[in-house]
C-alpha cells in the first residue's frame, strides 16, 4: 500500500488530464475542413488547426523554413490576401510596415481556421521533394565532405536549379522527428539528376553529423531549390566571387557553370581558410586557370601554422581584396560566408566603387 | 494573517522576479517591446492565478490525505501543463482578440518557473485558499511590474550608447539587478 498509493495517485491524475486534453482537442482545436486558394488558381483541401506552413507542407508546396517553424528566422513569409485574421504578436519582429501594409504573414505562426487565399510566389511553387541516393563521400578536409547524391526521380520532371541556389535536407534526429537544415549546392545545373554538396562538420551538429555519417548507396530526402542567391548569366561584367569558411559550395557552382559555358567573362575567384589544413580544391582550381586564362584564383590563409609552408597571401580576405582590386571597374560580386567576413568585404567592394546593386550575398 | 499585506508583500517586497529572480527566461527575452511585454504580463497573472487555483485543492484534498505531498512537484507540473493548454485552447476557440493579445504566449509559459515557485511557496507559507488566489495574483501583478518596467528602459536604451559586447541580455541583466536592489528598499515597508 505504502508503494501503491503514489502509483495510483500518479497515474489517475495523468490519466484524467489526458483525457480531458483528448477531449478538447476533439471539441476545440477542430476546426474541419478548410481551403487554402494558392494564387488564385490552385484550391487544395486541408484539415484545420495546422499552421498555414506545415498545412502547405503537406501538400506538397514547400515555403523556405531555416528554423523549423518557432517563429525565430522569418523566412517563412507568405502574403495572405483574405482570411488571415489580425497579425500576431509573435510575427511583429519580422515584417517591415511595408510588409505588413502588404498582407505578409509569418506561414508558421499562422493557423489555419478558415478558408485562407494566399498569393505564393511562383518559385517556391517549383520546389519539390526528391528521393536522393549517395554515389560517393570523399574528404576534402579534416572537417569537409563532398558527397554527390544520384537523385531518384519518379514521377517528377528533372531538378531544375540556378548557380549559388541551396536545398533543404531533410534529417531525422534523434526523437524520430524530420529536421530541415540548408545546404547550397556544389554542382552545376547541367548534371541532370545528380547534386553534390560541401559539408563542413559542426561539432554537435545534428544535419552534419547525419551527412558525414552517409555511407554509398544510403538513401535520403531533399527539397529544394530555394534561395535569392543565383548567378545572373545575363550580364557581361567581370565576375568578383568571395568566400571563406564553408561558403564555397554556392561559389563552386558558380565558378564552373560560367566555364562549362565557355564564358569570355574575366573570372576572379578569393578564397580565404585559416591555415593549409583547412585548404582544399587547390588542384580543382589550377587545372580550370590553366585550360581558361580569364580565371584567376587567390587563396589566403587567416592564421597560417608555424608548420605551414604557404608561399600565398596571407591575412583576412577582405584586406587582400582592398590590396588587389583596381577601383571603378564594372563588377559583379558572389560572396558566400560567415557574416562578419560578408560585412567587411562589402565595405571594401562599396570603397572600390562596385555598385550595391551588383553584389549579392548569402550569409551563414 | 493580513490579506492586504500578502497582496503588497506579492508585489513589491517578495516580487518574484526581482527579489526571488524566477521567471527570468521571458523577462530577458519578451522584455524588448512594450506592447509585446504587457501581453506577456498579463498571461503569466493569468496562469498563475489559475495555477494557484487549481493545485491548492490537489495539493491539500488529495496528496496531504494519502501523504505523498513529495509528488507535488510532478504533480503540479502536469496540472498545470494540462490547464495552460486547456485554456489555451478555449482561448483560441472563442476570442480571437484576446487570443492574439495574450494566448500566444501562453505556449512559451507553461513550465516557466516562476509559475511553479508560486504554486509551490504558497505550499510553503501554508496559505489558505483565499490567501492563496490572492499571492498568486499579487506575484503575477509583480512580475508583470517587473517586466514592465524593464520594457520601458529597453525602449529609452535604444537610443543610448551602450558598449558593443553588453548590447542585448548583457545589458538586460545589469539592469535587472539594478532594479533588483531598488526593490530591496521596499523590504523595509513590511514584514512577510
Amino acid at each position: 500500500m505504502e508503494y501503491l498509493t503514489p502509483v495510483i495517485i500518479m497515474g489517475g491524475i495523468s490519466l484524467f488530464l489526458s483525457l480531458v486534453i483528448i477531449v478538447a482537442s476533439k471539441y476545440l482545436a477542430e476546426y474541419g475542413p478548410c481551403t487554402i486558394t494558392v494564387n488564385d488558381e490552385k484550391q487544395l483541401e486541408v484539415t484545420g488547426g495546422e499552421s498555414l506552413l506545415s498545412s502547405l507542407f503537406t501538400q506538397k508546396i514547400f515555403i523556405p523554413s531555416a528554423c523549423g517553424g518557432k517563429g525565430s528566422c522569418g523566412y517563412c513569409r507568405v502574403k495572405v490576401t483574405s482570411g488571415g485574421g489580425e497579425l500576431l504578436p509573435t510575427e511583429l519582429p519580422y515584417l517591415s510596415p511595408e510588409e505588413r501594409e502588404n498582407h505578409m504573414r509569418l506561414s508558421c505562426q499562422l493557423k489555419v481556421k478558415n478558408d485562407l487565399n494566399v498569393v505564393i510566389p511562383e518559385e517556391y511553387l517549383s520546389i519539390k521533394e526528391y528521393k536522393a541516393k549517395v554515389k560517393e563521400s570523399r574528404d576534402l578536409t579534416y572537417d569537409i565532405k563532398e558527397i554527390r547524391f544520384q537523385l531518384l526521380l519518379v514521377d517528377q520532371p528533372e531538378f531544375k536549379f540556378k548557380p549559388g541556389q541551396y536545398i533543404q535536407f531533410h534529417v531525422p534526429n534523434s526523437k524520430g522527428e524530420i529536421i530541415y537544415r540548408a545546404y547550397s549546392l556544389s554542382s552545376i545545373p547541367s548534371t541532370p539528376g545528380e547534386i553534390e554538396l560541401i559539408v563542413r562538420l559542426v561539432p554537435g551538429g545534428v544535419g552534419s553529423t547525419y551527412i558525414h555519417n552517409l555511407k554509398k548507396g544510403d538513401e535520403c530526402v531533399i527539397s529544394g531549390p530555394y534561395g535569392d542567391f543565383f548567378l545572373h548569366e545575363r550580364s557581361e561584367a567581370d565576375v568578383l566571387c568571395v568566400g571563406g569558411g564553408a561558403g564555397m559550395a554556392p561559389l563552386k557552382s558558380i565558378v564552373y557553370s560560367l566555364f562549362e559555358k565557355k564564358t569570355n567573362r574575366k573570372v576572379y575567384f578569393y578564397f580565404g581558410v585559416r591555415a593549409t589544413k583547412d585548404l582544399f580544391y587547390l588542384e580543382e582550381f589550377e587545372a580550370l586557370a590553366k585550360e581558361h586564362p580569364n580565371f584567376h584564383y587567390f587563396f589566403a590563409l587567416s592564421s597560417p601554422e608555424e608548420t605551414d609552408e604557404w608561399e600565398g597571401e596571407t591575412g583576412f580576405i577582405h584586406l587582400i581584396l582592398d590590396k588587389h582590386l583596381k577601383e571603378d571597374q564594372e563588377r559583379e560580386a558572389y560572396l558566400c560566408g560567415p557574416p562578419i567576413m560578408i560585412d567587411a568585404v562589402i565595405k571594401v567592394l562599396k570603397e572600390k566603387g562596385v555598385d550595391d546593386d551588383h553584389i549579392y550575398y548569402d550569409k551563414f | 494573517m493580513d490579506i492586504l499585506a500578502i497582496f503588497i508583500a506579492a508585489i513589491f517586497t517578495q516580487n518574484i522576479a526581482l527579489a526571488y529572480f524566477l521567471g527570468m527566461c521571458p523577462f530577458i527575452a519578451v522584455s524588448g517591446d512594450l506592447r509585446t511585454a504587457s501581453g506577456m504580463s498579463m498571461a503569466v497573472t493569468f496562469v498563475m492565478t489559475i495555477a494557484a487555483a487549481a493545485t491548492w485543492p490537489v495539493y491539500h484534498k488529495l496528496l496531504v490525505p494519502f501523504h505523498v505531498e513529495y509528488l507535488q512537484y510532478v504533480i503540479f507540473i502536469l496540472v498545470i501543463a494540462a490547464l495552460v493548454q486547456i485554456v489555451e485552447m478555449v482561448i483560441e476557440r472563442s476570442s480571437p482578440t484576446l487570443y492574439n493579445s495574450m494566448g500566444v504566449f501562453l505556449p512559451l509559459i507553461t513550465v516557466n518557473c516562476a509559475i511553479l515557485g508560486v504554486t509551490l511557496f504558497m505550499i510553503v507559507r501554508d496559505y489558505t485558499y483565499i490567501e492563496s488566489l490572492v499571492y498568486s495574483f499579487g506575484s503575477g501583478i509583480g512580475w508583470g511590474l517587473a517586466i514592465l518596467a524593464m520594457a520601458a528602459i529597453r525602449e529609452k536604451l535604444r537610443f543610448a550608447n551602450v558598449p558593443e559586447g553588453l548590447k542585448g541580455p548583457g545589458i538586460t541583466m545589469i539592469i535587472a539587478g539594478l532594479m533588483a536592489m531598488g526593490f530591496m528598499g521596499f523590504a523595509g515597508m513590511l514584514s512577510q
